[in-house]
């Protein structure tokens, strides 16, 4: 297992595709919002929770196709699927090497892009604490999108429709904590519903994952 | 380690193309497999290697006892030659690739991408994966596909030498490896057309 996930870091060093595509995008849209919906700063700090996590949840699912498509085309997931890992092993490995080169660089980079949207100073605390929550979240999902389409010619577009409606729960309630947190309101709520979320995604979804990747083999 | 399959049937996209199928691979054994295209010959490996279902009839041998090579050769551009198959072989947990790097002459590429490799000396590594998963039974489908002479006979000294330690091996094929092998042709064993029904008939 520890072999699949350095392996899969490794593939996304040297491709380079992973890390920089998600975080560009990011950027991108968090320098363009400024531009688009005018400099007010009151108008910004109150959009800028919703914004950050849009453009992260956007970032995450822009590398999903490629999460499985890879590994299909070469013939390593039909070696894999004979290989001593259960298939639920491979898909929840998948999602954290997904999470450690999408979404944790997301999170990282979420509070330096706060500031160009001028994001009220204790928003930063509950925006990183939310993302670093939801991205998990996103991950797995993410993986259970890309079982499903995987031997599927331009499943890319297929994915993004399938996985977009099981994001807006996430996107709900991570919004949520980051907003309140940004106007000093309770956060409590709306921080549990993501948590359990993310835990319910984590626990129930590899299996999910795995079952139809086993019927996409065949 | 046995391998018994009997009265097996398989299908591909639904429809059987080999049915009442019965063989035993035993170990040290190497069964060659022969058939026009078309015939099975994939489908019946994958079926064998747990990929896909049978519709009918038994596959005796557990199934984790079984290594196979595809037509596709798994290896990530990259990542070098010992990356490659150092990941194989820490999946399959047996770690030692020394001894699949000389059988297939590959140390003087060890430091090289698998993407700069040619097409035979990616096969070679492809073969290679099959020393380091350490399992008793082959299924290799096409395996001596754009190999030259040397290579081909490196392969047969492999498999010739998997035989002696007791395992076994079951290689779909058009050439002769120079194995003393069985050959089990398939092509007797071709599923009939599904007479049409009454209600396609009618619709038709």
């Amino acid at each position: 297992m520890i072999a699949l996930l350095l392996r899969d870091l490794k593939l996304a060093f040297r491709a380079g595709g992973g890390f920089g595509l998600g975080l560009a995008f990011f950027l991108i849209v968090t320098v363009l919002v400024p531009f688009a919906v005018g400099p007010q700063s009151s108008l910004l700090s109150t959009i800028a929770p919703g914004i950050l996590w849009l453009g992260a949840l956007l970032a995450c699912l822009l590398s999903l196709d490629r999460l499985l498509a890879l590994d299909w085309e070469d013939g390593s997931l039909d070696l894999l699927a004979t290989a001593p890992l259960p298939l639920e092993a491979v898909v929840s490995i998948k999602a954290l090497a997904h999470w450690i080169t999408t979404g944790l660089p997301l999170v990282l980079a979420a509070p330096f892009l706060g500031v160009l949207l001028n994001l009220p100073a204790p928003g930063f605390f509950w925006l990183v604490i939310s993302l670093l929550l939801g991205t998990p979240a996103m991950s797995v999902i993410g993986t259970f999108g890309a079982a499903l389409t995987v031997g599927l010619k331009r499943g890319g577009l297929l994915l993004s429709l399938l996985v977009l409606p099981l994001y807006v729960p996430t996107l709900i309630f991570g919004a949520e904590v980051a907003r309140r947190g940004a106007v000093g309101m309770e956060t409590q709520t709306p921080l549990l519903m993501l948590a359990g979320i993310t835990m319910a995604t984590i626990a129930l979804l590899p299996f999910a994952s795995a079952a139809v990747l086993r019927i996409n083999l065949r | 380690m046995t391998l018994s399959v009997s009265d097996l049937t398989i299908t591909r996209g639904g429809v059987p193309v080999l049915e009442g199928l019965s063989f035993k691979l035993t170990p040290g054994q190497a069964l060659i497999l022969r058939g026009p295209n078309g015939i099975g010959k994939t489908t019946l490996l994958r079926t064998l290697a747990g990929l896909q279902p049978a519709l009918a009839g038994q596959i005796e041998g557990a199934e984790d006892q079984i290594a196979y090579a595809s037509h596709s050769d798994g290896l990530k551009p990259t990542l070098t030659v010992v990356e490659n198959l150092a990941f194989w072989a820490s999946v399959f947990g047996t770690h030692d690739i020394q001894p699949a790097l000389d059988a297939f002459a590959l140390n003087d590429l060890s430091d090289r991408h698998a993407g700069n490799l040619s097409a035979g000396q990616k096969r070679r590594l492809g073969l290679a994966r099959m020393l380091v998963t350490g399992r008793p039974i082959w299924m290799l489908d096409e395996p001596t596909v754009s190999l030259d002479k040397n290579a081909v006979q490196m392969f047969a000294d492999a498999v010739r030498s998997h035989l002696g330690q007791g395992g076994s091996a079951l290689i779909a094929t058009h050439i002769d490896l120079g194995l003393d092998g069985e050959v089990l042709d398939v092509g007797p064993y071709k599923a009939k057309p599904q007479p049409i029904g009454d209600f396609d008939g009618g619709f038709l």
